[in-house]
């Protein structure tokens, strides 16, 4: 049996590199897989403490935080298509028309 | 019922109709006489004039009947401060009453002559509407004489005192635009003017001593003043001395003694009528009475009665003097009142007050009497001369129709009042000539009229307490004699020196019925207080209110002497104007051997000249000086235009504007706007639009949250 703490290890390692990868990355999409990463290591540390304690809830949010990100993935790809379409672009930091 | 008891007690609760009776006939005359012909409102202001002299009958007879025991009849409280109470009493007793049938018997009488003569006046001056307001100004006189003579208190006298004076005012500036030929003009408001302006200053004496009453014997009225007088003349006789002075100042004003006798020929711009009533027979002798009613305050000290008897003398001689030279037949009547007013004034100074009141009384009639014939010879000289005018224009014009006799009026200016037009006139105005020569007589004072027994009363007076003073009197008497034949010779006798004097005439019967009472009293009124024993009636009716008086006899040197010296200027007189008839463009026969001394009484004495260079110019300077120093460069330039007004701009400015308001009010919401507007443009940096930046943003406040719950 895997220790409890190599999986929230991996966790924070997985979070960081998103995390990273958001404030780093221009792309939008890479940012986008980024918010996925970062997802996917909440996901990760949420069922490793559901198995630990045996409880039912982290397994719950697990679920709605996949379908959170599945919703989020449909508005998110559309949004980043129109902007591609007006500014065939997806670079974040030419986004910045709403700048003070 | 009511007669049964007026005869056994009294008619004095009728004393108010003094006063009520011409009130009432003014309002009746206000109100509704637009609408009365000129006889009625002439009825209406004689029957109130004729009320007021009923009244006074019945009073005079009370206080006969009561033995000379006069009374006071209250009417209306007026002021009541402190200790202080002032009422409007009519005091009735023996010296008010006669003054009161004085006013109202002769005032009746001139406003039964004033319906001819104001009927004719406004015809000749071309405005009949002001008929009316003649009469109703006559009517006020009588009211307001009366409050004079029946007060009893010197503030009532004063009211009427000014009352009097507002009517001669008014009368006098009856004309106003017009001089005393009706030409445009403001001579005769001017005159008016003059007479109030003198009048002021002699009422200032009045009203200063009406205060030092006041404040050192606590009282206004008459007996109370009189009864706290003695004792304050032992401790402090400085003050009774100021009291009477101070009166003989308001006495100098309102009978036209030295210094300010000014008015009074000015004056002369009123109406004959007026000229009669108040310049010659009332109002100017309200002083006299003054003077009289304060007997009490005079009696006790003899400096200030030395005083009223230099100036009632000098102003005798000194008016007599410039009667001598003038031409105007009202004008020598009005210094020849002065003259007389001169007369009383001394007479009433010694002590002589029967006999300063006799001639006050006796002067009344004939110098009445003298200014109505003046008033008939003058409207008789308009007469002629309109009938020429018409004449000269064949005769086609109409009298009824007033603008036809204005417009064939000659271009020349007549002066009917110039006695160097008339000559003659006894031809064409016997009746009046007649009228006129009783007053004149009366008035030299030859026996039997009025005038010798009045006159030769205060001369007597004069030779036992005044010596120097009766030869003052004397002279005065003399010149009287003079100015009064050479009016008389220039006037009726010789021959006409203008058309209009040959074809003057005669005045209507209502002008000469009056005329012919007051003759009668000239030649009678005498018979008043002859100065024989059991004859002294109004002496003894007069003690009733005086006190003990010396009663005289006749001093045959005096009246001879008195007698001579009339009858010496008269035919001096007749030498010089009777005897030679005058031509219309002679100088005057006096001229020659007076030479520059004429010429000082032709130009009165230069009075009014040395008044206006020395008061009047220099009054004006101070004005000026006032006017344009003080009030116009001090008081608005600099007080009001630098200090008010710049201190306020300043204030405004400077002060609230640039400071308060640009520097504290605005300073501190520009800065809140600044601030903000500062405040805004660097926060609004943060907001960059670099998504990743923001996100880092929220990356780092997450830390921080999750590190402060952490480390907490």
């Amino acid at each position: 049996m895997v220790p409890q703490d190599y999986y929230i290890a991996l966790s924070a390692i997985l979070f960081t590199i998103g995390a990273l990868g958001v404030l780093i990355r221009r792309n939008a999409l890479i940012i986008f897989m980024s918010i996925e990463m970062m997802l996917n290591a909440a996901n990760l540390a949420f069922v490793t403490f559901a198995n630990t304690y045996q409880h039912l809830n982290g397994r719950i949010i697990a679920f709605f935080v996949i379908a959170v990100a599945a919703a989020e993935v449909a508005v998110g790809l559309a949004l980043i298509v129109a902007i591609f379409k007006s500014k065939h672009s997806i670079d974040v930091d030419q986004m910045s028309s709403l700048k003070g | 019922m009511l007669f049964s008891e007026a005869t056994t007690t009294s008619f004095f609760s009728l004393a108010p109709w003094l006063v009520f009776a011409p009130v009432i006939g003014l309002l009746i005359n206000i109100i509704i006489g637009g609408r009365f012909s000129e006889k009625l409102i002439g009825a209406v202001a004689s029957v109130a004039s004729g009320a007021t002299f009923i009244v006074s009958l019945l009073l005079a007879y009370s206080v006969w009947v009561g033995h000379g025991q006069g009374e006071s009849i209250f009417l209306a409280e007026w002021i009541h401060v402190g200790s202080l109470s002032l009422d409007w009493t009519f005091r009735v007793d023996s010296l008010s009453t006669t003054m009161m049938l004085v006013v109202s018997g002769v005032g009746t009488l001139i406003h039964i002559y004033a319906i001819g003569y104001m009927h004719e006046d406004v015809r000749f001056k071309n405005d009949p509407s002001r008929f009316r307001r003649f009469f109703v100004f006559l009517n006020l006189f009588i009211a307001a004489m009366m409050i004079l003579v029946s007060g009893d208190s010197y503030l009532m006298l004063f009211v009427g005192w000014e009352g009097v004076g507002l009517c001669s005012f008014l009368l006098i500036g009856f004309w106003f635009e017009m001089d005393t030929l009706a030409r445009p003009s403001w001579a005769n408001s001017n005159a008016a003017k003059k007479a109030f302006i003198v009048n002021r200053i002699g009422d200032l004496g009045f009203l200063i001593a009406g205060f030092l009453m006041f404040w050192y014997l606590g009282s206004l009225q008459f007996d109370e003043v009189f009864a706290a007088a003695p004792e304050l003349a032992d401790t402090q006789p400085g003050i009774i001395i100021a009291i009477t002075l101070f009166l003989l100042v308001g006495v100098a004003g309102k009978s036209a003694q030295i210094p300010l006798f000014v008015w009074l020929p000015d004056a002369m711009a009123g109406p004959t009528p007026v000229s009669a009533l108040i310049h010659a027979a009332t109002m100017v002798t309200a002083g006299v009475y003054l003077i009289a009613r304060s007997a009490p305050l005079y009696n006790l000290v003899e400096g200030a009665q030395s005083v009223v008897v230099i100036v009632g003398a000098a102003t005798a001689l000194f008016a007599a003097t410039i009667a001598v030279g003038q031409y105007d037949i009202k004008k020598v009547l009005a210094y020849s009142t002065i003259s007389q007013l001169g007369f009383m004034v001394a007479a009433v100074g010694m002590g002589a007050y029967v006999a300063g009141i006799f001639h006050l009384v006796t002067h009344a009639f004939f110098k009445a009497l003298l200014f109505l014939s003046a008033g008939s010879v003058i409207l008789g000289l308009e007469r002629g001369h309109h009938l020429l005018a018409h004449a000269h224009n064949g005769g086609a014009a109409d009298h009824d129709d007033e603008e036809e006799v204005r417009r064939t009026e000659p271009a020349e200016v007549f002066d009917p009042g110039d006695m160097r037009n008339m000559g003659g006139i006894r031809k064409t105005m016997p009746v009046t000539f007649w009228l006129y020569m009783i007053g004149s007589l009366a008035l030299v004072g030859i026996i039997p009229f009025a005038g010798f027994w009045s006159k030769d009363e205060i001369l007597l007076d004069a030779s036992l307490k005044y010596p120097a003073v009766y030869w003052l009197l004397s002279t005065a008497a003399f010149f009287t004699a003079f100015y009064m034949g050479r009016q008389i010779w220039m006037v009726f006798f010789g021959t006409a020196r203008h058309e209009a004097a040959a074809n003057a005439q005669e005045s209507p019967k209502i002008m000469t019925v009056p005329l012919m009472v007051l003759a009668g009293l000239s030649i009678l009124g005498g018979l008043l207080n002859l100065p024989f024993k059991g004859f002294h009636n109004l002496g003894h009716w007069l003690e009733f209110t005086l006190g003990e008086v010396e009663l005289l006899g006749l001093d045959p040197t005096v009246a001879g002497l008195s007698t001579l010296l009339a009858l010496a200027a008269i035919f001096i007189s007749w030498l010089l104007y009777g005897r030679v008839t005058l031509k219309q463009a002679d100088r005057d026969p006096l001229k020659k051997p007076l030479g520059f001394v004429f010429t000082g009484m032709e130009n009165k004495w230069f009075v009014d000249e040395a008044y206006k260079a020395m008061i009047v110019d220099r009054y004006t300077d101070v004005c000026r000086f006032l006017a344009d120093v003080i009030d116009s460069r001090f008081w608005h330039d600099w007080f009001h235009e630098k200090l008010i007004v710049g201190t306020y701009n300043w204030f405004s400015n400077t002060g609230l504007n640039y400071y308060a308001d640009q520097k504290i009010i605005d300073a501190f919401a520009n800065g809140l706007g600044r601030t903000t507007k500062y405040l805004s443009a660097s926060v609004r940096r943060i907001q960059n639009g670099f998504v990743r930046s923001y996100a880092l943003s929220v990356f780092l406040g997450v830390v921080l949250i999750l590190g402060y719950l952490i480390l907490k």
